[in-house]
């Protein structure tokens, strides 16, 4: 019960001696302090609130109808305060004891492999719980408006609180065990929203995509636990984390190439992106809250969670760079091309969790950066989703933007927020995006371990991301709120009146505009930021990138002004044809994710449904027949069991006896 | 040597047992003094109570016991030390559990048992004693006078003890089997079937007693054990005895080949009774065999390792195998039963250190599972046909497995615990049964008996296949009622019309003059078509029932505590 002290107590001493010899100082994990009183001690009840409101709602059914989704909101409310207690408790402890545990006991105890539960709380995590209650929260009341006239409401916010109490699973857990917990605990949440309106088939078909994709990566973190077991004989951060120095190259690559395809599959990195778009057949709150600001960057917090693992495999990192490289390269084109508004959403999202992993692999120097732009992403593009399901309400529910066109007088709220995401992704000074997306890009452009050619490839694929980014997002917004009316009457046949969403709705969306406005600015001063989450992602000296920072700048301002006057020339200015036009090879190409699905078909479903087939035969054929060998003859035995049980006392007396004589003769026997 | 000393009785260490046999003794005394009226309220308490009181007695030995491992009292006749602490602790709980199930009555009033045992069935005496609404509330000191047969069984330190204890704790059961309120006849004649292969496995026991004591001069386990140390003539006479008073405790289990009683004897009696039997007896005959096989008999381990062995085999392969053909419930849980009692046997085998706590943890497991899921048949009823507006009444248990079909939907929740039980039954990780069947198995791995654990693991996994039958069948089968036939059944033998009154094995004659093979075809009676309900009750079964479900998850998914405690105990004074 209690071997967590002494494991905590006995590793950071052993770890000075194993490691300076692999590591940079700066990243040995810091002192790792078990909590056993203090205000600290509440954090359990972040998880513990949602879980059981979300209990509460689905356990108690319809009777909680008229209530349940303000109690569902409280719940995530409540989690937030309490996050917001352990934050400024964690504030007034010194730099270097900012990591606690809050130890729950043994766990698993197997013999030689044990595990612990504990809720670790660092300014990482920390980070990650303030985001995902605080936007989460948000989200919970925009839903309660947004959700009004769904008969299953309830469910509704059973799910999201479900989800919140596994996404702080999965941030606060202290072992890789109990993250997977988590990781699978939004996979499932993550899956139930997407299909929330399962009764249309397209949309339940999107939730099992999102459902096979996730298995595929998570099978990547089995596999990367499982080589932690072999290696270390445990899956505790503490002693996954410690040891990484000590790994051989190889093992190590190995375990940073299956978190890497576990942080592919859960952030829709590629090769397995191809379920986001899909999923947003769920309702907006969700694609807000799930596959925009927190679900979907559980990849990067993995990556930066294990840091120290990819640490010890160059290959592995140089891998993840070219992940995020392709997928930001990838998802900026695809978004181009979309014309569903949400889908066109999707395409960034992916495309700027692929700034992050870009960042993330390029080692200590871009740790911070990641989850710094993962923040005010956070922010960013929760409110333009919310803003997307606000044009959504006031449009009868139409996505296709060809539809949409100067909606920016009837919808000022929305218009003025979705504006403060706008020029906050695009990287304008000084809205949010600019500190954190100018960050990740002037990051690249450093070489790594003084290889120039690093620097320039990568460099140059954050840069023009930047710039098609620009073009993308300043057509999502000018074909919604510019130009001129296109607007399809309503399903019923009458005429349009979009209106602005109501005040639940709105104010949401103010406070994420703030933060979309505000938040990077705050954060950067000073390197706040930075400074704060060191204790996790070490202490790095800054190194200078191939080209002079301010013209760095420079650049990436100039790619996103030609990328928004391009759009404006073309979107704003002159008539957007309602029925898409035919458009390049490549925009076609773009419509259709870059083939992407018919890649996955052609590669992996239909040879995999061939291989089904033969071995649905196989297995018939010969396994059945022998199953089927084995229980005939067992059956045959027990019809021989029951003919011998006649109903005779007689005979039960006889077998008794013949029993007994066999077993004393067979005694006699074997004992001369 | 003429001075007569009064032995120095502990009276504290005999409470558990003590307590429940005065209850016994009391209940006796209300039977005749207490107004008719009152009756059953007085009896019901006094047997909750005086278990509850024996699990009291348990706990508060508990730490003294295992601070000093315990000691033998009254000259030895008794030993008081962790597993006897163990085993009757859960005896008196399980038991506890089991009463609650056979005080439940439906919401007409009717209880399990005949109005008046005495009466012929189907007279007109029968009637009168129904109408008249009698009950027959001499089943519970009748029951606690089983309890305490069964708490000294286990503790028992010489043969004299355990064959009283034996007599103590059968002969109020057999008179239990015969009380059924419906079915009488079969469950008379389960009565009389036990009671003469009962007394039948006792004399056994008793000859081999006999030649034991021939053998070694003496009564005492202890003194028995220092005896098989030296060397002499006559092993023989040890090792036919030590077969013969194993026999015994054998019958008791229901291992093969002396398990011809149990399905007979589980289909016929009272099901509650079925449920108490099948679970605190296994307990208390298995705590008696275990301390027969460590204590007395473990210099003999290579000379009847061979019976243990085979008892074991072939108790493990027959029950799962003729498992597979019933088509009664009551019998499939007798045969479920029949090879539990193999997988703990394969335990008791192993001989080693961890191998008390995992057949003390076993027991423990399978009583829960046992009583819930025979309370669970319990009530599961069928109705006669009525109209629309008025159902018909309520009969007899619905145990062809037919019957079950559909419970699923129409009863989710009841059909759910029970698909626990058959889980827990299965050992299917994350019930108690998984945690139960791995701790015997590794034992017995450990003590060298792989083979066992080997036939043990094919045989669970035989066995999963018709526990899962009756969950597929509960929730995927056809409509509640006659008008399925038993699907799941058809790969056996299709074409074979469901048996009526007597299901299953080929034949239970007694209601039928010189049946033959093929006489089935004439105990199916004309049937009027029944549904499958689900009878109200007053609640006492839900309760053990709904304790029963929680034990077998909370021990499934967080077993240390239990195992550590029972392992901390686990230790038979020689």
């Amino acid at each position: 019960m209690h071997t967590l002290t002494t494991l905590a107590a006995t590793l950071p001493g052993a770890l000075p001696v194993a490691l300076p010899a692999a590591l940079p100082a700066e990243t040995v994990q810091p002192v790792v302090e078990t909590v056993r009183s203090g205000v600290l001690l509440v954090a359990p009840l972040l998880v513990g609130l949602p879980l059981l409101s979300a209990a509460v709602l689905l356990l108690l059914g319809r009777r909680t109808d008229k209530w349940g989704h303000w109690l569902g909101v409280l719940a995530s409310a409540g989690a937030f305060v309490v996050a917001a207690v352990t934050f400024v408790a964690m504030l007034g402890r010194p730099a270097d004891q900012r990591t606690v545990v809050v130890d729950f006991g043994r766990w698993i105890d197997a013999g030689a492999f044990s595990v612990d539960a504990g809720i670790r709380l660092d300014p990482l995590s920390l980070t990650f719980v303030l985001l995902v209650t605080f936007v989460g929260t948000l989200i919970h009341i925009y839903s309660v408006a947004y959700m009004e006239h769904d008969a299953d409401r309830r469910r509704f916010f059973a799910y999201l609180n479900l989800f919140v109490a596994a996404m702080l699973v999965l941030v606060l857990g202290d072992s890789y065990l109990l993250l997977f917990f988590g990781w699978e605990g939004v996979g499932l949440a993550s899956y139930l929203l997407i299909g929330f309106w399962n009764h249309r088939t397209p949309y339940a078909v999107a939730a099992k995509k999102a459902f096979v994709a996730n298995r595929v990566g998570d099978l990547g973190l089995l596999i990367a636990m499982g080589i932690m077991v072999a290696q270390f004989g445990s899956v505790d951060f503490g002693v996954v984390l410690g040891g990484a120095g000590e790994l051989s190259e190889g093992a190590a690559t190995a375990m940073g190439l299956m978190l890497l395809l576990a942080a592919c599959g859960k952030s829709a990195q590629f090769p397995l992106q191809s379920w986001l778009g899909d999923a947003m057949a769920g309702p907006t709150p969700v694609s807000a809250l799930i596959h925009a600001a927190t679900m979907v960057t559980a990849g990067v917090y993995l990556i930066v969670r294990s840091g120290a693992v990819f640490d010890a495999a160059p290959t592995a990192q140089l891998v993840v760079v070219i992940v995020g490289a392709v997928t930001l390269l990838f998802g900026a084109i695809v978004g181009c091309a979309k014309d569903d508004i949400k889908k066109a959403l999707a395409a960034s999202t992916m495309s700027q969790i692929g700034y992050m992993v870009l960042a993330a692999g390029l080692g200590p120097v871009g740790y911070a950066f990641a989850i710094f732009h993962l923040v005010t992403h956070g922010f960013f593009k929760a409110g333009m989703f919310l803003g997307a399901g606000s044009v959504m309400h006031g449009m009868d529910d139409q996505v296709d933007m060809r539809r949409f066109g100067g909606l920016a007088r009837y919808m000022t709220i929305t218009w003025l927020t979705f504006m403060a995401g706008w020029l906050a992704i695009l990287g304008i000074p000084p809205f949010s995006g600019f500190y954190s997306k100018d960050k990740i890009i002037e990051a690249a452009f450093v070489p790594v371990d003084g290889q120039e050619w690093h620097a320039w490839v990568f460099g140059t694929v954050a840069l023009v991301g930047a710039g098609i980014t620009a073009f993308y997002m300043s057509r999502l917004f000018f074909m919604t709120f510019e130009g001129e009316r296109r607007w399809a009457p309503k399903a019923d046949g009458s005429a349009q009146h979009p209106h602005e969403a109501p005040r639940l709705m709105t104010w949401p969306m103010i406070i994420l505009a703030v933060g979309s406005v505000g938040l990077g600015f705050f954060l950067n001063a000073g390197g706040r930021f930075v400074t704060w989450l060191e204790p996790v992602t070490g202490h790095v000296e800054h190194e200078e990138p191939v080209l002079p920072v301010w013209s760095l700048i420079a650049l990436t301002l100039a790619v996103v002004v030609a990328g928004v006057v391009l759009a404006w020339r073309r979107y704003a200015v002159s008539t957007v044809p309602v029925v898409p036009p035919l458009g390049t090879a490549l925009t076609r190409a773009a419509r259709v994710d870059l083939y992407q699905d018919a890649v996955n078909d052609a590669v992996l479903v239909e040879p995999g449904q061939h291989l089904t087939r033969s071995l649905v035969y196989a297995d018939r054929t010969v396994v059945d027949g022998a199953v089927t060998g084995v229980g005939r003859t067992t059956v045959g035995l027990g019809e021989l069991a029951r003919r011998i049980q006649t109903g005779y006392v007689r005979s039960y007396a006889a077998t008794t006896v013949i029993g007994l004589v066999v077993l004393v003769v067979a005694v006699l026997v074997t004992q001369s | 040597m003429n001075e007569f000393t009064a032995p120095d009785v502990p009276w504290s260490l005999l409470s558990p047992a003590l307590i429940v046999l005065l209850a016994a003794v009391v209940g006796v005394l209300v039977e005749a003094f207490v107004p008719a009226r009152v009756r059953r309220t007085v009896q019901v308490s006094l047997a909750l109570g005086a278990t509850a009181a024996s699990l009291v007695a348990v706990a508060a030995l508990w730490q003294g016991v295992a601070e000093d491992g315990g000691t033998a009292v009254l000259g030895g006749s008794l030993v008081v030390d962790g597993p006897t602490l163990v085993l009757q602790g859960t005896i008196a709980l399980l038991a506890l559990l089991s009463i609650l199930v056979v005080a439940d009555r439906t919401d007409t009033g009717e209880d399990a048992f005949a109005p008046s045992a005495a009466a012929v069935p189907s007279s007109d005496y029968e009637e009168l004693a129904r109408r008249r609404g009698l009950q027959q509330t001499e089943v519970y000191p009748l029951l606690l006078f089983a309890v305490g047969g069964m708490l000294i069984f286990p503790a028992a330190g010489d043969l004299l003890t355990l064959f009283v204890a034996l007599e103590v704790l059968s002969l109020p059961l057999y008179l239990l089997t015969g009380m059924a309120r419906r079915r009488r006849l079969l469950s008379q004649e389960a009565s009389m079937k036990y009671f003469l292969l009962g007394a039948f496995a006792s004399a056994l026991m008793l000859f081999g007693i006999g030649l034991i004591y021939g053998y070694s001069g003496s009564l005492r386990y202890s003194e028995i054990a220092e005896q098989t140390l030296q060397v002499s003539g006559a092993d023989s006479l040890l090792l036919v005895g030590a077969v013969l008073v194993l026999t015994g405790l054998l019958f008791k289990v229901g291992a093969v080949p002396f398990h011809t009683w149990t399905p007979d004897v589980y289909q016929g009696a009272p099901t509650p009774i079925t449920g108490f039997m099948a679970a605190c007896t296994k307990v208390a005959a298995f705590g008696a065999l275990l301390r027969l096989v460590y204590v007395v008999l473990p210099e003999l381990e290579w000379d009847l390792s061979v019976v243990l062995w085979a008892v074991a085999i072939a108790t493990m392969v027959l029950g799962t195998v003729a498992a597979l053909v019933q088509t009664d419930i009551k019998r499939v849980l007798a045969y479920s039963s029949i090879a539990h009692a193999g997988f703990i046997l394969t335990g008791v085998i192993a001989l080693d250190e961890s191998a008390i706590t995992a057949v003390l943890f076993y027991l423990l497991v399978y009583g829960a599972a046992t009583v819930g899921a025979f309370g669970i048949v319990w009530l599961v009823r069928e109705r006669a046909a009525g109209t629309d507006d008025e159902p018909g009444p309520v009969l007899g248990e619905a145990t062809r497995l037919s019957q079950w079909a559909g419970l699923g939907r129409s009863h989710p929740v009841l059909a759910a615990t029970f698909a626990l039980f058959l889980l827990s039954f299965a050992g299917i990780p994350l019930t108690a049964g998984f945690i139960g069947k791995f701790a015997v198995f590794s034992a017995a791995v450990e003590g060298g008996a792989w083979p066992l654990a080997l036939v043990g693991v094919l045989s669970s996994a035989a066995a999963a296949f018709f526990y899962v039958r009756i969950i597929v069948l509960m929730y995927f089968g056809g409509a509640t009622g006659d008008a399925s036939d038993d699907t799941a059944d058809t790969d056996g033998h299709a074409g074979q019309p469901a048996p009526a009154v007597v299901a299953t094995d080929a034949a239970v004659p007694a209601d039928v003059p010189a049946p033959v093979a093929g006489a089935t075809a004439t105990l199916v009676e004309a049937r009027p078509a029944t549904t499958t309900t689900v009878v109200g009750s007053e609640g006492f079964a839900v309760v053990a029932i709904a304790v029963c479900a929680v034990a077998t998850v909370l021990l499934g998914v967080v077993p240390s505590p239990v195992l550590d405690l029972i392992g901390d105990v686990a230790q038979l004074l020689p």
